[in-house]
């Protein structure tokens, strides 16, 4: 048995050159951003230029050479400073180009990846419809061929990178027909952008992710050459699902790095802090509260190492990618939670970071797969 | 253009630094390092100059074992190859020793250019530039926010209190470089995992010809004879506005001499 989670050089030089950006350039825009409810395209340029869009990417499309576990440590750094950042970089990434990576033709590869992996523009993938979230299946949009076209009508929910100054692509689910057996055949198609008849609508009014670009996603007649098909016609879903599984250890990244930046910023706060005489955290109610986030987030990155590790090992990760999705997004949203009431009012002001993580975290529990899709998962994963 | 970086790992400057009870140097062991930040700009420089001109980096280095870090980083950031001079004789050197020895490795190297950091934030000297100009008899150009390298001539724009001075000189030269001068990268992956494999080369005082008793804490021209700790930060002044603020805050100003 190998069994050792210690990060290798490389590795190691990675986090920290992360780690420095993100305390360098990332955090001191933060607040901005969030305020202000802008896209940090500045950042996002400095990001491409490090090549973080590249990390699990070859480098014959531009990447960089790395692997899904090298993303992950990035998005662990970025997360801890600011999880708007960080989503962008994970649907780039995993949602964005991984379909085009995974399932594109040679030309289709050639076309996208350069341009994506460079971060210089960005892809999104619309699976999620206004009827169909959890049961993605239920999609609604529509295909249908039409003289070497694919002619696409319908609409996208809550579609991640979908409407920045320098979004190119957007993949899309739709049913392109019926099965054999009588059931819905969906298919992805590649949707350039611009294309008469896409319209990414103004975006959401989030809760938090409030730098991260999020929009509903609408297709009239979108009209594109038959050879936009990504992947096997009739396999749009199942293939999804698959990329789904990869991203799930990304996300779950992400979680960890938002449960950890919960945790330094309260030993910080809690060495600081003083009430009844002493620094809060020689209270040992503060003190406690604060071990248990420590070890939440320490189980939740032992999670995703792992999951990482099989998964790169060419062996069954399903399983560990749902656990280490679940308890990050929980240890992100239990620490997000402790932390304000750690930093007491201060706590509840936007100017602090563990605020923006406490109305950031929530969604960790939901995208890429509610908390009980994971235990749905799992569930099925035992037999049961 | 061949152009010798200067890099050197310093405590983290983030981190409370403290000196040995003992023999009185800088406790280096039991703190984060990092690269001393000014040579961040150096080596950002240097390869800027490379990029446009061609030629080779090469990192040099005096320090412990774990100075390699540092080392790795700039060659994650472009640099070619590495020179590190690591000896346990080398321990407690001071400014002088110190440029002695750079210097003997700097006679085994081609170069067109030495560049280095206006500053170390440990130390602080702000002397390295200088010292190794003396040694090796070649120009120093000090403070610098723009260097422009044609040919066999270095010229550079030389920050002053009241604006700049354009300095040149021939090649081989040293140059002493300032935050203003760039904005370094951030290393890429790609570039972390070819590091890996870029030469680094390691000498001791014996392969560099340094001779021993030459350098160390013992032989230190310099001693450090006392040492206090930093007086804890005392209560600000307050000023309080009966009208006349402005004009206090200006007169306070003016007496550190800010303004
Ligand atoms: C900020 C943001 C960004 C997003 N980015 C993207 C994107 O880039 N691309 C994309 O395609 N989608 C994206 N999404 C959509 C996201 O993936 C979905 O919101 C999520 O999958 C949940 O789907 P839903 O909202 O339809 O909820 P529903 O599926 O309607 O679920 C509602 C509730 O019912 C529960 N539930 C549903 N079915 C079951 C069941 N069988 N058993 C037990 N509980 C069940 C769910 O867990 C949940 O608690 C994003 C969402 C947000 C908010
Ligand atoms: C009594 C005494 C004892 C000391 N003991 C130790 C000790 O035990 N261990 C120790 O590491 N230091 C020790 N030092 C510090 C050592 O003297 C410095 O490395 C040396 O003085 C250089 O001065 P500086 O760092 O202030 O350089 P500065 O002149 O401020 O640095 C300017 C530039 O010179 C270059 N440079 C400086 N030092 C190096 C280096 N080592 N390698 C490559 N480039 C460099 C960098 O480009 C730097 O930006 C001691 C100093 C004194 C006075």
């Amino acid at each position: 048995m190998t069994l050792d989670t210690r990060l290798t050089d490389e590795q190691q030089q990675l986090r920290k050159t992360v780690e420095e950006f993100a305390r360098e350039v990332v955090a001191p825009a933060s607040y901005h951003h969030d305020r202000t409810k802008t896209f940090p395209y500045e950042v996002v340029k400095q990001m491409g230029e490090m090549g973080l869009f590249g990390l699990p990417f070859p480098e014959e499309y531009g990447g960089m050479g790395g692997d899904v576990f090298a993303l992950c440590l990035a998005l662990e750094e970025l997360g801890r400073a600011d999880q708007s950042v960080a989503i962008t970089l994970e649907a780039a990434c995993s949602l964005g180009a991984m379909p085009v990576y995974r399932f594109g033709t040679e030309e289709q590869k050639r076309t996208w990846l350069p341009q994506l992996t460079s971060g210089q523009a960005l892809g999104a993938f619309g699976l999620t419809e206004p009827g169909a979230g959890s049961d993605a299946g239920g999609t609604r949009t529509t295909a249908r061929l039409e003289d070497g076209e694919w002619v696409i009508n319908g609409n996208k929910a809550f579609i991640t990178n979908s409407g920045t100054d320098i979004t190119r692509l957007v993949t899309v689910t739709a049913v392109t027909g019926e099965t054999p057996a009588g059931k819905k055949e969906i298919s992805s198609i590649l949707v350039p952008v611009p294309t008469p008849g896409f319209t990414a609508e103004p975006p959401y009014d989030k809760v938090g992710w409030h730098a991260s670009d999020t929009h509903p996603l609408s297709f009239d007649d979108v009209r594109v050459p038959q050879q936009n098909l990504l992947g096997e016609r009739g396999r749009g879903y199942a293939n999804f699902l698959e990329i789904l599984d990869e991203g799930r250890i990304a996300i779950a990244a992400l979680s960890v790095g938002a449960a950890q930046g919960c945790v330094d910023e309260s030993v910080k706060y809690a060495k600081e802090r003083e009430a009844f005489g002493r620094p809060i955290g020689q209270h040992q109610a503060v003190a406690f509260k604060i071990a248990r986030m420590e070890a939440r987030a320490h189980v939740a990155r032992t999670a995703y190492y792992d999951a990482a590790a099989k998964m790169l090992a060419g062996l069954p990760f399903k399983k560990e990618a749902s656990i280490a999705k679940l308890v990050g997004g929980e240890a992100a949203m239990d620490n997000a939670r402790d932390a304000t009431q750690v930093h007491g009012g201060y706590g509840y002001m936007n100017e602090y970071l563990v605020s923006r993580h406490y109305r950031d975290s929530k969604i960790l529990e939901v995208g890429e797969g509610t908390t009980e899709v994971q235990l749905m998962l799992i569930a099925r994963d035992l037999g049961l | 253009m061949n152009i010798v970086v200067l890099v050197k790992q310093v405590p983290d400057t983030w981190a409370e630094r403290k000196l040995n009870e003992g023999d009185k140097t800088l406790d280096r062991a039991s703190v984060d390092v990092v690269m001393n930040e000014i040579d961040e700009y150096a080596v950002e420089e240097a390869l800027r100059i490379k990029e446009a001109q061609g030629g080779e980096v090469t990192i040099l280095t005096m320090g412990p074992e774990r100075a390699v870090e540092t080392i790795r980083k700039a060659l994650s950031m472009g640099a070619d190859k590495a020179v590190h001079l690591s000896d346990e004789a080398l321990k407690g050197s001071d400014a002088v020793q110190t440029s002695y020895a750079l210097g003997k490795v700097l006679e085994t190297l081609e170069y067109d250019l030495v560049i280095v950091g206006s500053e170390a934030t440990d130390s602080r000297m702000a002397t390295m530039g200088a010292l190794l100009s003396e040694r090796l008899g070649q120009p120093q150009l000090t403070g610098a926010r723009k260097v422009t390298a044609e040919g066999g001539t270095v010229t550079i724009e030389r920050q002053t209190d009241d604006g700049y001075a354009v300095v040149e000189a021939s090649t081989p030269a040293i140059i002493s470089v300032m935050e203003k001068i760039n904005e370094p990268r951030y290393p890429s992956f790609k570039g972390i995992m070819a590091a890996k494999s870029k030469p680094l080369t390691t000498l001791s005082v014996g392969d560099a010809g340094v001779d021993e008793g030459q350098v160390g804490l013992a032989a230190a021209p310099s001693q450090v004879v006392e040492f206090s700790n930093k007086p804890p930060r005392q209560a600000g002044q307050i000023v309080k506005d009966e009208g006349d603020g402005g004009t206090k805050i200006a007169e306070y100003l003016a007496s550190q001499k800010f303004v």
